[in-house]
Order: structure tokens, then sequence, then C-alpha cells
């Protein structure tokens, strides 16, 4: 809807690849218009999104957390309790059943925090196409849990050592291993992010998460929520619950960026905040670059919001300002992430803890009736040693 | 007419193939770069290509990746390079070409960066991940600055798109030789005389591949099809393995003799 011309969202996006991906491109979005509407493919995916994933996931009151924070209500639409553990399976499934129709032997993939990578090697092993995972060495060595779970899952993970060993580089091998194996390979891309059709793509098959909320939401207040939160690295999981409410104008939208060690400092992933326009990745959007036009390294404890770039259709929605777009630092994810933990007994990821962390910000000024949504993404177990490192325990 | 077109023609007045190797700006200095200029071009480069480092080059590979962090290391930058060149081309002779990244110009300012290069005296421009569709603004001000644009097309390109960057290149268009990224390869897929000629039938203008090439028998054997080539890998690989520049010098003579018949 906020498409001025297919592929663009006023002035960003786009497709920005190399000559040799254009013709797969043309290919990948015929064929998603083709099933995107097509009664045994839409069938197929919420089959899978019941019976595989366990949706729909709830839409939960935390009445506890709410009371402590303020006069409003406060509820988390669980996407923790995914199967995988995480909104990356929505997408995971819809582009599988997308590479299957359209006779692709083998899936390449990026991944970060490694949720994705699981995500996709999940779904090659119930569909049995093989997968390549691309993945930063650093990520790797943060992340060592969700690597074994894909290597588990039958998943080749494959090390990168360029640049800054994090998910911009594992995203630019897995365009490179693309170029060169288009022919079979489908590059199943984990967030909104990418060229045309990508992230429109990946947005509607992430708008159940929305879609849901509405509908559940109506039934336990009968209104739309006075606010949504959620947390944006690429932008999936927020592009996923704000689809739904872009259009009603009552609903504010909020989306979190990591601010790492704080925004005045070098050492964020704050892409909205504090980036420029540019290209990386096949979009024109915000971009962390230096005076050169080169991309630098982001930074977060969260190796999932740890990406120097940013879904164009957020680019288009900061500029237009139907969302505001917040940061919020290490030490308040951290601390959020603590508070979540003991006041509902629900471990959220360091991602969605950014997100927590807002809405905690934000809950004081809610009046009696209002209610918050908070898009909980994922849930903490891969985030364990990370958390009992800042804490200073040896686990 | 822009100095790519310009040189295009009068080879092929001449009956002769262009022989158009690639180095990457500032690797392993700046002062190497000015004097690898000249090094490439007394051994008989028809055009050269000049590499602008960028910290992601989703086009290349392993060799050319390398050198571009080399350079970025060793603190080169748009505005050094482009005064290296400007000390540099006036005398040389040799038409240069950049190639750059988008994100390299759309930060500096299309405009800016094109006056820029102008300036100093660049004939042309290859940008691996700018299609023609793309191309609006760059188009605009390439013409205006007189900047020869050269669009790529790939062994997956069908015929329209094939047309479209051949419309919109001012100066040649590259041709990529194979489905991946930049690198030496011992084989080069047997596809390519069907591909060359399927380009031929949508277009009159100059066709140089490149991808891939690194010996003396396959810039033979493109030399006979194409109207020029450009080897990239191989040249990076050899400015890296000897300071003198000799195993250079040598590399494009023998690609030169290649390319002689
Ligand atoms: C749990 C979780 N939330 C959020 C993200 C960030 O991605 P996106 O902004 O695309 O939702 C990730 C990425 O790995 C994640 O694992």
């Amino acid at each position: 809807m906020t498409e001025n011309r297919p592929g663009y969202y006023g002035r960003f996006g786009g497709r920005y690849v190399p000559e040799t991906l254009m013709a797969a491109l043309d290919e990948l979005d015929a064929a998603y218009r083709r099933y995107a509407t097509d009664p045994e493919f839409t069938a197929e995916l919420d089959d899978l999104f019941h019976h595989y994933s366990g949706r729909p996931t709830p839409l939960y009151f935390a009445e506890r957390f709410s009371r402590e924070l303020g006069k409003g209500r406060i509820y988390l639409k669980r996407e923790d309790l995914n199967h995988t553990g995480a909104h990356k399976i929505n997408n995971a499934l819809g582009q599988i059943l997308l590479a299957k129709r359209m006779g692709k032997k083998r899936i390449i993939a990026e991944t970060g925090a490694g949720q994705h990578g699981v995500a996709a090697a999940t779904v090659a092993a119930k569909f049995g196409l093989s997968c390549t995972v691309y993945m930063g060495e650093v990520d790797i060595a943060r992340q060592s849990l969700n690597v074994f779970r894909m290597r588990l899952l039958g998943a080749e993970v494959v090390p990168v050592r360029s640049g800054s060993r994090t998910l911009k580089d594992a995203t630019n091998e897995a365009m490179r291993d693309w170029v060169a194996t288009v022919d079979d390979s489908y590059y199943l891309i984990g967030s909104v992010v990418g060229p045309h059709p990508y992230p429109m793509m990946v947005r509607n098959f992430q708008a159940v998460i929305g879609r849901e909320t509405r509908a559940q939401l109506m039934q336990a207040a009968d209104k739309l929520p006075d606010y949504v939160v959620a947390c944006v690295g690429g932008g999936s999981n927020s592009m996923g619950i704000f689809h739904e409410f872009v259009a009603e104008p009552a609903v504010q939208l909020v989306g979190v960026e990591a601010a790492g060690e704080g925004l005045e400092t070098e050492h964020h992933a704050a892409t909205l905040s504090k980036g420029e326009p540019g290209v990386l990745h096949g979009a024109l959007s915000y971009l962390l670059s230096d005076s050169d036009g080169q991309v630098l390294e982001a930074y977060s404890i969260s190796a999932g919001l740890d990406y120097p770039g940013v879904g164009p259709e957020h680019s288009f929605l900061k500029d237009s300002g139907r969302v505001n777009y917040q940061a919020v630092t290490d030490g308040e994810a951290l601390a959020a992430f603590d508070y979540l933990t003991k006041t509902e007994g629900i471990i959220p990821a360091l991602e969605s803890s950014h997100a927590v962390a807002m809405g905690m910000k934000l809950a004081p000024t809610l009046t009696e009736g209002q209610i918050m949504v908070i898009n909980l993404s994922g849930r903490g177990d891969k985030d364990i040693h990370t958390v009992a490192q800042s804490m200073g325990v040896v686990l | 007419m822009n100095q790519v077109a310009a040189r295009y023609e009068s080879l092929r007045r001449d009956r002769r193939k262009a022989l158009i190797p690639y180095l990457m700006g500032g690797d392993p200095g700046l002062r190497e770069t000015a004097d690898l200029l000249t090094v490439l071009s007394e051994a008989g480069a028809d055009l050269i290509e000049v590499g602008v480092p960028f910290s992601d080059p989703v086009a290349d590979g392993p060799i050319i990746q390398a050198a571009g962090q080399r350079a970025l290391n060793n603190g080169c930058t748009v505005a050094k390079l482009l005064a290296t060149l400007k000390e540099v081309l006036p005398g040389l002779g040799t038409p240069v070409i950049l190639m750059a990244y988008y994100n390299t110009l759309y930060h500096r300012g299309i405009e800016r960066f094109m006056a820029e290069a102008r300036e100093s005296g660049v004939a042309g421009l290859i940008i691996p991940d700018l299609p023609p569709e793309e191309a609006g603004d760059l188009r605009h001000y390439a013409s205006e600055y007189e900047i020869g644009l050269n669009f790529l097309v790939a062994p997956t390109s069908p015929a329209e798109r094939i047309r479209q960057a051949a419309e919109a290149s001012t100066g040649f268009l590259y041709a990529v030789s194979l489905k991946g990224v930049t690198g030496v390869r011992n084989q080069l897929p047997a596809g390519i005389p069907d591909f060359i000629a399927r380009i031929k039938t949508q277009t009159s203008k100059p066709v140089g591949v490149g991808f891939g090439i690194s010996t003396l028998e396959q810039a033979r054997s493109i030399g006979q099809l194409a109207d020029g080539v450009i080897v990239g890998s191989a040249i990076v690989q050899a400015i890296a393995e000897d300071s003198s520049f000799q195993k250079v010098t040598a590399a494009v003579r023998n690609l030169k003799e290649g390319l002689a018949g």
C-alpha cells in the first residue's frame, strides 16, 4: 500500500544488483505474484502455519508487567512461541513453498543471530532441499548454539571472514553464491531487505503477525491498539506487525533500533536514527556509512539487530512520519530482558528485549484503558550465553 | 564522442581488439597506482579499468575483494584516487574507465561524482550493481560530462534486457562471460560464442567480454568473437605477486599477443 510503483517505497527500494540476477528476480517476482493469490498455495501455507509452527501465536495480556509499569494494558504478541523460537519461520515457510513450486533444488541463506539460518535449515530439512547458510565468524562465535542447531538440521554453515565478519558480510557472500548458482538455487532472504520483490514478499509473509493481532485484540478488548512496538534489525517482525495498522491513523507505531553503547558513540546499529540514504544489498534505503559511502560496521549486543542497513519500506515510513523510530541501548535491553523474565516468567530474545525496553519507557504515559502491543519476536534461549557474559557469569 | 567510444572506433578502423586490464585503485598504495597506469599503458593496454575500492563488493571474487581491502586499509579514498588520476591521466594516452559500486556515486552525489571524474580525465564508468532501469540520473549527468557508460549484460539476460543495456551504453557493452563473480577460471563456459552472437544480433555497439579471463588462449578465442577483452583478477594477482611489476608487464604482453591473432 505504501508502494508507489512496484518495488519502490517513495524513493526507496529498487533493484541494485549485478545483471546476472535481474532475470532471476523477474522469475521470482512472477512466481510470487502467481502464487500469492493461489488458493492451494495459501491453504498449504496456512496449514503449515497452524500445524507445523503453532499459529496463531497467543496475544498474551502481561498483567503484572502492565500493572507495575502504569495504567495501561500491555499485550505481548508471542512470536517466541513459534516453532524454532522466532518469527523468522513465517517467512521461511512462505519462501520454501515458493522455491519448491519454482523447481529449485537448493536453498541459500544468510544469518546474523542464527534465527533465520535455523528457520531456513528447518524448512529445507522438512522439504528435502539442500541448504547452505552464510554466517559471519563473529556471529558464529556468539551464537554457537544456533550454529550447532543448523548443522543438526543438515545445513552447511559457511563461516564468512570478510569485512566485519557479521550479517552484512554474510549477505554479500550469499549474493555471490546466488550469482553463480542462480539456475537451481533459491536465495531465501531473512528480512524485508534486498532487491524487489524481497521486501514486499517477506513483509507479506510476516503480515500474519499483524492480522492475528488485530483479530485477537478485537476479541479481547474490542478495540485497536493505541501503540504497537517492535524491534527493527532488517525490519521483518516490525513490518509484519505494522503492515496491518499502517492505514489506521489512531494506532501509534513505534520501531525500536539498537543504540548499542549509545547513539552518541560509534557503536550502535541505529540505521534509521543515524544513517543516510544509500545502497546496500540491492536496495536504496537508510544506511550507516562513512563520508566516502563505505558501509560501516554496526554494533549491538544483539546479533539479530547488528546490521548497518534496514528494509526500504521502513525508510519510507520514517520519512513520511507514519512510524516513530527510537533506539535503546544494550544496557536498557538487558534491563528489560531481566524485568520481563522476572515479572512474567518469559525470557525474551535480546532483539525483542529492545522492544520491551521501549514499551517500558512508554508504559507510564498510558492512560486507563489504553492498550499497547509489544511484538515479542523471539525467545531468549539462544542469548543465555551472551547475557551470562554481560553479568560476568561463566557458564 | 566520449573517449571510450572514440578508442573503440579507432581500434575498429585498425581491425584490432581492445585489451582492457583492470587494477584496483590504491592497491597497494596510490603511488603504485600512478606507476601502474604507465606500466599497463606501455605494455599495450588499449583502455584501463580502475576499481574504486568499496566495503561491500558483491560482484567480486576473493582476489579483487582482497585488493580493495588492502587499498582501504592503506587509506585510499575517492578524493585521493581522483587526485592521483588527475596527475597521471593527462599524459597517459590510454583512456581510463572507473569501476565503482553504485553507493560510491550515490553517496557523493551523482552530479558531483561525474564532474570530479571528468575533471580528473576519467573516460568512462562501469557500475556492476546498477542495471539500466535504475540509471536515470546517471545517464543524464554522464552525457552532460561526456563520461562513457558501459552497462553489463549476463548470460541470463534475455534479448529485451540486452537491447536495453546496449541502448543505454555510450562506450561499450560489457558482457559478463559467466554466471558468477570476478576471478580466474581455468575453463570459460562453452556457451560464450552463442552468448556473444546473441548480443550481436541486438546491437552494433562494441562488446567487451570480462570475468574469468586470464590466459593468452582465452584472450585469443574471445578476441575472435568480441571487440574487447577485460582481464581483472589475473592482473591484480600479478601486481600483488611482484612489486617490480615485471610479472604484470609480462601478463599484459602475453594477453596482447593472444589478441593479435
Ligand atoms: C528474535 C529476533 N527478532 C528480531 C530480529 C531482527 O530481524 P527483523 O528486524 O527482520 O525482524 C531477529 C534477527 O535475527 C531475531 O532473531
